[in-house]
């Protein structure tokens, strides 16, 4: 399991009800299901990764975020998950309002655009950057709304929502991000992780 | 057609009010069983049949001598493995294959019911079918799962019993009939009524059958079943043994000629009044209404685990009403699945062999039972 997931795994606790939201092929729903007791749901836009979810054991609906979270109860969940996919929304605010509303809290992940890796990629190349957390093409990307870590620290204070814990991974390692470290944070890490509650 | 012999039958002793207020007593339900109970009666799966399907879910049906309406999915090594489970499945009460309905004879006149066999509902079949559970000794069945009308069945069975199942699979299905789908039985129920041999459902006595009313019901219902991309797949405007139009009102199309066959065939193993009042059945199916429109509600008390399944091409029972009822499910919390099948077969795709709907129940009722015996 990647180390994102591990960390992802670390920030819940046990016996916890959990809703991975674009939850792919189920990797985490199932590491959490069977070392942590987790009641766990998903919901994911692709019949295929949904049909790898159901083979696993795993309960999962087909859905799109941005349609389909509305159906769940207010705080129904104590954790909602989103990895890697905020930045692929039409509307993110919506689609982070609904994770915040149907999550007691959420655990948000975001490429980070102000890696120094793709900074350097666009100085140099003058091409857009592509990376090993971001590895495809302009013209088929599914990210439309790309932010840096200091893009997301920033959003979320301002919309009042509280971060609890805000994570920095680059490779293997994970360090805290605070107000005092964000610009060198937002240069060295390719992944941030947010654990947030509103 | 001396089916007698074939078919098992356990008379329901208990009394059964039904929904239009009348009571039946001493009446037959018609069933078959496939795969073998278990010592801990832990592995029973009651399947529901569509409107014209019948309890021989699987395997040669006696008394058609084809094969069983669901073979595809239910079998040795199939999705609905025989090996592994024992699958129940009853004929509906209203039906024409041994199950109490409206060919049977009326004890108070001597003579066949009719049109004067009560008009059932959903929940009246389902409640009758209950009567299995306490003949086979099971307390809880591993699963309840039908497509179509067996949906809108499985969805009343774990209303009407929410502690009775472990996993529930309502497949191309409706919590509430549609003016569309009210409006094709109803085109159905005419096309019988306008038939002269129907004699508002006399013919018994009279040795006729309604055989070209019913044969158009059945047309007009088979096109429902079926997409316009795969009508047009199969048939498109291909000629029937012929090389040209024959300026006449003959079968020139292919598709014309398969409707009439597929309606021929139908008449020597359906009986009309029966078609009447499963559709009626269905037609009055409004699982949110029993809950003053609350469909949640209908699923309130059940810890079972839900597996709803739509196809892409099902324009009688589409996704959004399959999804209608995850969205019920999950505003209480239940334990709910979701999966649109990619499919060009129509409605009828839950009966056909479409690869993805197949494992998916497979893995599904697999993985739950691993879940089940740890």
């Amino acid at each position: 399991m990647k180390n994102e997931f591990q960390v992802i795994a670390e920030l819940i606790e046990k016996e916890k009800k959990v809703l991975d939201v674009g939850c792919g092929d189920g990797v985490l729903m199932e590491f959490l299901k069977n070392n942590k007791n987790i009641n766990i749901r998903g919901l994911e836009i692709s019949k295929s990764k949904v049909q790898e979810c159901i083979a696993k054991g795993l309960t999962v609906i087909e859905g799109n975020a941005e349609k389909d979270l509305k159906q769940f109860p207010d705080k129904s969940f104590d954790y909602v998950v989103l990895s890697q996919t905020l930045q692929a929304f039409l509307d993110p605010e919506l689609v982070l309002k609904e994770l915040l509303r149907v999550g007691k809290q959420a655990i948000v992940t975001i490429p980070n655009f102000g890696f120094w890796k793709i900074r350097l990629h666009l100085l140099l190349k003058g091409t857009m950057p592509i990376t090993k957390t971001l590895p495809d093409e302009w013209y088929n990307t599914p990210n439309i709304h790309m932010c840096s870590i200091k893009d997301f620290f920033n959003f979320v204070k301002s919309r009042d929502i509280k971060i609890f814990k805000s994570l920095a991974i680059n490779n293997k390692n994970v360090s805290i991000i605070s107000d005092s470290n964000l610009t060198i944070k937002n240069l060295f890490a390719d992944l941030g992780i947010f654990l947030i509650e509103k | 057609m001396n089916t007698e012999s074939n078919i098992k039958t356990l008379i329901v002793k208990k009394p059964l009010k039904l929904d239009c207020g009348k009571t039946i007593n001493e009446f037959p339900i018609a069933y078959e069983t496939y795969g073998s109970l278990n010592e801990n009666k832990d592995n029973a799966i009651l399947v529901f049949h569509a409107l014209t399907g019948d309890q021989f879910v699987t395997g040669l049906n006696p008394v058609t001598k084809k094969d069983g309406w669901w073979s595809y999915a239910v079998g040795p090594d199939k999705a609905i493995d025989t090996k592994k489970y024992f699958v129940i499945c009853a004929n509906v009460i209203g039906g024409c294959m041994g199950s109490f309905g409206p060919n049977h004879e009326d004890p108070n006149t001597g003579t066949t019911f009719g049109t004067n066999f009560p008009v059932i509902t959903i929940n009246d079949m389902v409640n009758a079918q209950y009567n299995l559970l306490d003949h086979f000794g099971i307390d809880k069945l591993f699963s309840v799962a039908g497509g179509s009308m067996g949906g809108m069945q499985v969805l009343q069975f774990i209303s009407n019993f929410p502690d009775k199942a472990k996993t529930v699979i309502p497949i191309a299905c409706t919590s509430s009939h549609s003016a569309q789908n009210i409006a094709f039985n109803e085109l159905g129920r005419q096309a019988i009524a306008a038939d002269s041999n129907w004699k508002d459902g006399n013919y018994f006595s009279e040795d006729t059958i309604p055989n070209k009313g019913l044969a158009v019901a059945r047309m007009a219902a088979h096109i429902t079943y079926l997409s316009k991309k795969g009508l047009q797949e199969k048939f498109g405007r291909k000629l029937q043994e012929r090389e040209d139009l024959k300026f006449g009102f003959d079968a020139d199309f292919q598709i014309e000629s398969y409707l009439r066959y597929q309606g021929s065939v139908f008449v020597d193993r359906f009986d009309a009044n029966s078609y009447l009042y499963i559709t009626r059945a269905m037609d009055y199916f409004d699982l949110a209404k029993q809950f003053k429109g609350n469909l949640s509600d209908a699923f309130r008390a059940t810890r079972a685990k839900f597996f709803i399944i739509s196809f892409t091409s099902d324009w009688l029972y589409p996704t959004q009403e399959n999804k209608d009822i995850v969205i019920a499910l999950n505003s209480i919390g239940a334990d709910v699945g979701f999966v649109e099948i990619e499919s060009d077969k129509g409605h009828d795709s839950f009966l056909l062999d479409v690869p993805d709907f197949l494992s998916a129940l497979k893995n599904f009722l697999d993985q739950s039972y691993i879940d089940n015996e740890s």
